[in-house]
């Protein structure tokens, strides 16, 4: 057994800094690269590309750097787990294989982990009696099942500890926890019994500390954010598990950002509920049970974590087509901003009803006034300030009604208030909004199963 | 008696779950762990964001790392992509609630 493993954090959502992951198998040893992907609306984007190309419904940007870090991560030995597969881990296995093969790799085991889309399979899921209702109103999901867009199930470390067992090098899953991308090393490396629950919690809040990415390094840090050093190059956490479930987090020498108790507690906070009650697929992890202790620079200890057995479900994230939306910005200067910009939104606002146009709601917000904090935004000296923007939004059922809505922001420039601009990109266009359905299943309803797939 | 903002004695993070924010404070110390262990209930929580958070406030207690966590439900416009909030997610939430003055 390894006396410690190194389990770096790349990505903490789809989007983040491309370049991260590079950094991170670059700028030290590292054992594991685990990279969260997967918001809960990333599920629905990808399930609609999928539906236009059967190809497509993984995250894309994973195949480039795939192919940027595949020649370090074989010849060091770096494995890779990722929930980029979003709801296509196949075709994103193949992906990779495919550019594997361009970089004339000679071996590589790429493990996917599947099952976790029950959308297709829903009606037999319903017909046995599980009814998927909606964890927050109790309504059963028949009332949307024909608006959905895509249904997963969260599955835990387990499936990613098989592929892992199998030889994977890399492993590509759908819907998995991100705790469970960061736990799985662990248990295998270990050889942790699945059924000790203060491990599973141990691995679990590790997890969770490094999901976000370099949110635990320094990051949207509200405390003495001044003093976090070269955001420029900000280094993401490393998980320095050992087998006793103590964790040390921190990250490559030479990098930007700060770990120390302040950044770690902050992460650790983020997200949760009843702290005593994180509840994943692997352990009901005890969040106040946790001991934090900086034990050297940028070197946190994470230890005594307790855990409980985990519940007999997975949580299953439904999202359904739900409308659409759409923004539109102007921008008004000095003299008497936001006099002019709630002008503007009231003209606006008598506009629309004037056209008889239907919404299920319209928001109107001040930004450089009361944007963020609505009603606590203090008073403003309105000499002093600048510029305001009126940023001002709809929804409704029905698209037309939302398109109406963005012919009705450009004219605004020439018939109401002066001194405006910032009418750039056209018309805002209607979005699709998307809700979601969350909701719980009998773990025995539902298997996750891993498949191997070997270059050719 | 003196006022102080919260801001001086604590930091923390906002998120989102759902239609409902969560916002951690974490106490820079000790001492400030007591004072806002006695002084930040829901109440006041509830009762400072007034017009913001529509539901109900519950709040959990982290003495380990110095901290309480808020649930502030019916808070974020609906959540996810349906909400029409320029933050939608709360994130700034946090920094929201660090205006609170106290008597200590």
């Amino acid at each position: 057994m390894k006396e410690k493993i190194r389990i770096a954090s790349g990505q903490g959502f789809w989007g983040d800094l491309i370049d991260a992951p590079y950094h991170q198998v670059t700028k030290g040893d590292i054992d594991y690269l685990v990279m969260d992907y997967l918001a809960e609306v990333t599920m629905s984007i990808l399930q609609k590309q999928k539906n236009r190309n059967p190809n497509l419904g993984y995250a894309t940007d994973l195949i480039d750097l795939m192919k940027k870090i595949l020649p370090i991560t074989t010849k060091k030995g770096i494995k890779v787990i990722t929930n980029g597969g979003g709801v296509n881990p196949i075709a994103c296995a193949d992906a990779i294989l495919e550019a594997a093969m361009h970089l004339d790799i000679k071996k590589l085991d790429v493990a996917v982990v599947l099952g976790d889309d029950i959308k297709n399979c829903l009606d037999d899921i319903i017909q046995k009696g599980c009814e998927l209702k909606n964890m927050e109103t109790g309504e059963p999901i028949t009332l949307v099942k024909d608006k959905l867009l895509s249904a997963n199930v969260y599955f835990g470390a387990a499936p990613i500890v098989e592929a892992l067992k199998r030889g994977a090098d890399i492993v590509i899953t759908g819907r998995v926890t991100d705790t469970g991308l960061t736990l799985a090393p662990m248990i295998y490396e270990f050889g942790w019994d699945m059924n000790d629950y203060d491990l599973m919690a141990a691995g679990t809040v590790a997890g969770h500390i490094l999901e976000c990415g370099a949110q635990s390094t320094g990051g949207n840090f509200l405390g003495d954010w001044e003093s976090i050093e070269n955001f420029t190059e900000i280094g993401f956490p490393i998980a320095e598990a050992y087998p006793n479930g103590e964790v040390i987090i921190t990250k490559h020498e030479n990098t930007g950002g700060k770990v120390s108790f302040d950044t770690i507690a902050e992460q650790l906070v983020y997200e949760i509920g009843d702290p005593a009650q994180y509840i994943t697929p692997d352990c009901v992890a005890d969040f106040t049970s946790i001991k934090l202790e900086d034990v050297g620079k940028d070197r946190v200890k994470v230890y005594n974590v307790k855990g409980k057995q985990e519940t007999e479900f997975y949580k299953v994230s439904c999202s359904y087509s739900s409308g659409y939306s759409a923004t539109g910005t102007l921008t008004y200067s000095w003299p008497q901003a936001l006099t002019k910009a709630k002008k503007a939104d009231r003209i606006l606002r008598k506009r629309l009803e004037q056209l008889g146009l239907k919404f299920d709601e319209i928001r109107s917000e001040f930004v450089g006034y009361n944007a963020t904090h609505e009603n606590l935004a203090p008073e403003l000296d309105e000499d002093k300030i600048n510029e305001i923007v009126l940023r001002f939004s709809v929804r409704a059922k029905d698209r037309n009604t939302v398109n109406r809505f963005g012919q009705e922001i450009a004219p605004l420039i020439l018939t109401g208030p002066p001194s405006v601009t910032g009418f750039a990109g056209g018309r805002p266009k209607p979005k699709d909004v998307v809700a979601y359905w969350p909701a719980l299943i009998r773990k025995t309803m539902v298997e996750p199963k891993v498949k191997i797939l070997e270059l050719k | 008696m003196s006022k102080i903002q919260l801001r001086q004695i604590a930091h923390g993070r906002s998120g989102d779950k759902g239609d409902a924010a969560n916002i951690g404070i974490i106490a820079y110390d000790r001492k400030g762990y007591e004072i806002i262990e006695k002084h930040l209930t829901a109440e006041r929580v509830k009762k400072h964001f007034e017009g913001i958070c529509h539901g109900k406030v519950e709040r959990y207690e982290l003495p380990n790392i110095r901290a309480l966590n808020f649930i502030l439900h019916n808070t974020l416009g609906g959540g996810g992509t349906v909400s029409l909030k320029h933050d939608a997610q709360g994130k700034t939430l946090a920094a929201a609630l660090l205006r609170m003055e106290i008597e200590v």
